[in-house]
């Protein structure tokens, strides 16, 4: 019984064929259905409904029959996913997804390892019969073939790096690690360039059936080495575009776990994650007019940060600060206030205030709207998240292409802990590193309030000339505490 | 006809599903990024089936059972996980009964 994956599990099994179409059927409708606000919980739970046939699908082989371990495995993952699902707040989603992209990442590593166990001995044998003429004989040679080897092994070095990676980018996240860039300077990308060749160099011998399982330990720390190597120079505000392009890695890696299993379910599955993972790491990086390399290579942090510290001392302008009750009257005197919530939104978790405000200015017949920037916050759509969850309705939420022309017509607008999605040398300075990103602009408007812990310049490391305009007024604080204050402010006007 | 290998007929699977994935997904508005990166997060828990097909296999070692076991948790916990905590997100972009909006309007 030691003929490969192929034979073993689904030769002649055509009713599991059948139930993993049925599963792509309703997985694809789900994927559809996430496309819309309203049908977006229904994709979900169709893709989730499709999900559990292709389990069920699986478990129906005959080879099946470990019920205790394969138990035990489903046990313990539901009693710690379950849980932390539940339990995790809103503003510490993006970590929570970044954890679970890991522990993807870490299962399709852990199964190739196993793979390697079992087969790894059989690696390469089949270069030789293929040599002598008999390349199609799959089905019979008890050898895996070679491309059995090459995606395992694969898979085995992408899920590592996306273990370790979505681990480091958890911990950076959940501030175990400090949010800013932790590099080796020069020396990194050439660390990095190291570790990916040395695990490619140990993967293609344990393909050319170098059978040493400490080989293969080795491959899966020089991944896992160069995961954390790759993620511990990128910087905070990077992050979603990180995970994304991990949650990509894993899907990829899953398809090709389904290769060298021969299963079609994982293929689909892993493949549909690899391209969604990629559009979405694109549409981010490009909404940050950033590339995607730049950011793996932690490029921005270097030349950009140096000259941002330097320049915020040597600023020429003043910057106007006032209280709470100053920005109360400014937002009760207006007739049309777009709030502008960024990252320190999230981080004060200010969003129920924020809504509090809303309603008081409703009350007096204002009309508010939200400002979102693309990659406000920590993920694209974080901002949403975060505002649905204080109740903010949806269509008050304008994204970025329908609410700049409005700016002109906004009395105040109200800036909460967001900076480089605001700032006007985007557009005006071409020296600038974030110049030709795509800003909200909020300085059209007739007056702006910037809510802000200090004049501490953003990730991008440069100062927002934006603060120093006239018509801004600066309102120190925690962006929590200082929307409530201008809510009891407001409620004795 | 044609008897296609096993390797190309995965490969044909495997660039279409890559073309399906595009379609589908490049129609998503921004504002659900967050919840579809999420959701697409939990599919990849799909890896749990590999874990499962080889604890099919015949003679495997106490060490790979134990492997498979936690290859089995971990993608369990990214399904499960996965799926209820975009169920949580999405929850909250569904709309409201308008009551807020009515009050506000009877008192001015």
């Amino acid at each position: 019984m030691s003929a490969f994956p192929a034979t073993i599990f689904l030769q002649s099994e055509s009713f599991i064929y059948v139930l993993y179409i049925a599963a792509f059927t309703l997985m694809v409708l789900g994927l559809r259905g996430l496309a819309g606000p309203k049908s977006a919980v229904r994709g979900n739970r169709l893709a989730g409904v499709g999900m559990a046939i292709a389990v069920i699908a699986t478990l129906l082989s005959p080879h099946e029959g470990r019920w205790g371990l394969i138990a035990l495995g489903v046990v313990i993952g539901t009693a710690v996913g379950i849980p932390a699902a539940r339990r995790v707040k809103m503003t510490a989603m993006p970590q929570m997804v970044a954890l679970f992209n890991g522990v993807g990442g870490g299962a399709v590593a852990i199964i190739s390892w196993v793979e390697f166990r079992h087969y790894g001995s059989t690696y390469g044998s089949h270069i030789a019969t293929a040599a002598a003429g008999e390349g199609f004989a799959t089905y019979t040679t008890p050898a895996v073939p070679t491309y059995v080897a090459i995606f395992s092994v694969a898979a085995a070095i992408v899920g590592s790096v996306s273990f370790w990676g979505s681990n480091i980018a958890f911990a950076k996240l959940q501030e175990i690690l400090p949010g800013r860039p932790i590099t080796l300077g020069s020396g990194q990308q050439a660390l990095n360039g190291l570790l990916a060749l040395l695990a490619l160099a140990a993967g293609v011998a344990l393909v050319a059936g170098v059978h040493s399982e400490l080989l293969f330990i080795g491959m899966l720390l020089a991944a896992a080495l160069l995961g954390n190597a790759v993620v511990l120079p990128i910087g905070g505000a990077d992050m979603p575009v990180v995970i994304s392009l991990l949650n990509a890695f894993t899907g990829i890696s899953a398809a090709a776990t389904g290769v060298a299993l021969n299963n079609p379910a994982l293929i689909v599955f892993g493949m549909m994650v690899g391209a969604s993972g990629s559009i979405l790491t694109k549409l981010m990086a490009d909404a940050m007019n950033r590339s995607i390399p730049a950011i793996v290579a932690g490029g921005f942090g270097g030349g950009g940060a140096v000259e941002g510290a330097e320049g915020a001392g040597e600023h020429a302008g003043t910057v106007h600060s006032i209280g709470a009750a100053d920005a109360a009257i400014q937002l009760a005197y207006a007739s049309h206030v777009v709030v502008v919530p960024g990252y320190g939104m999230a981080v004060a978790q200010a969003q129920h205030a924020v809504r509090e405000l809303a309603k008081e200015l409703e009350k007096r017949g204002i009309e508010v709207s939200y400002a979102i920037h693309p990659v406000a916050g920590r993920m694209p759509g974080h901002m949403n998240v975060l505002l649905a969850e204080a109740d903010v309705p949806y269509d008050q939420l304008k994204e970025m292409d329908d609410i700049n022309p409005e700016f002109q017509r906004t009395d105040v607008s109200l800036v909460i802990g967001a900076n480089d999605v605001t700032n006007p040398a985007a557009k005006n300075t071409p020296s600038s590193p974030i110049y030709g990103m795509p800003i909200l602009e909020v300085a059209d408007s007739k007056s702006v309030i910037v809510i802000k812990r200090s004049m501490n310049p953003g990730f991008a490391g440069i100062e927002n000339e934006l603060y120093y305009d006239p018509k801004t007024a600066m309102l120190f604080g925690d962006a929590k505490s200082a929307v409530a204050d201008i809510v009891s402010e407001l409620g004795s006007i | 006809m044609i008897l296609a290998s096993t390797l190309t007929t995965n490969l044909a699977i495997l660039v279409l599903a890559g073309f399906v994935g595009f379609i589908v997904i490049s129609r998503i508005p921004n504002t659900l990024h967050t919840p579809l990166m999420s959701g697409t997060n939990a599919i990849h828990g799909i890896v749990v089936l590999g874990g499962l097909i080889l604890l099919g296999l015949e003679g495997l070692s106490v060490f790979s059972d134990i492997l498979l076991v936690i290859a089995v948790a971990f993608g369990t916990i990214n399904v499960i996980g996965g799926f209820l905590v975009t169920d949580r997100m999405l929850e909250m972009f569904k709309r409201k009964p308008p009551k807020p909006k009515d009050d506000g309007g009877d008192g001015s």
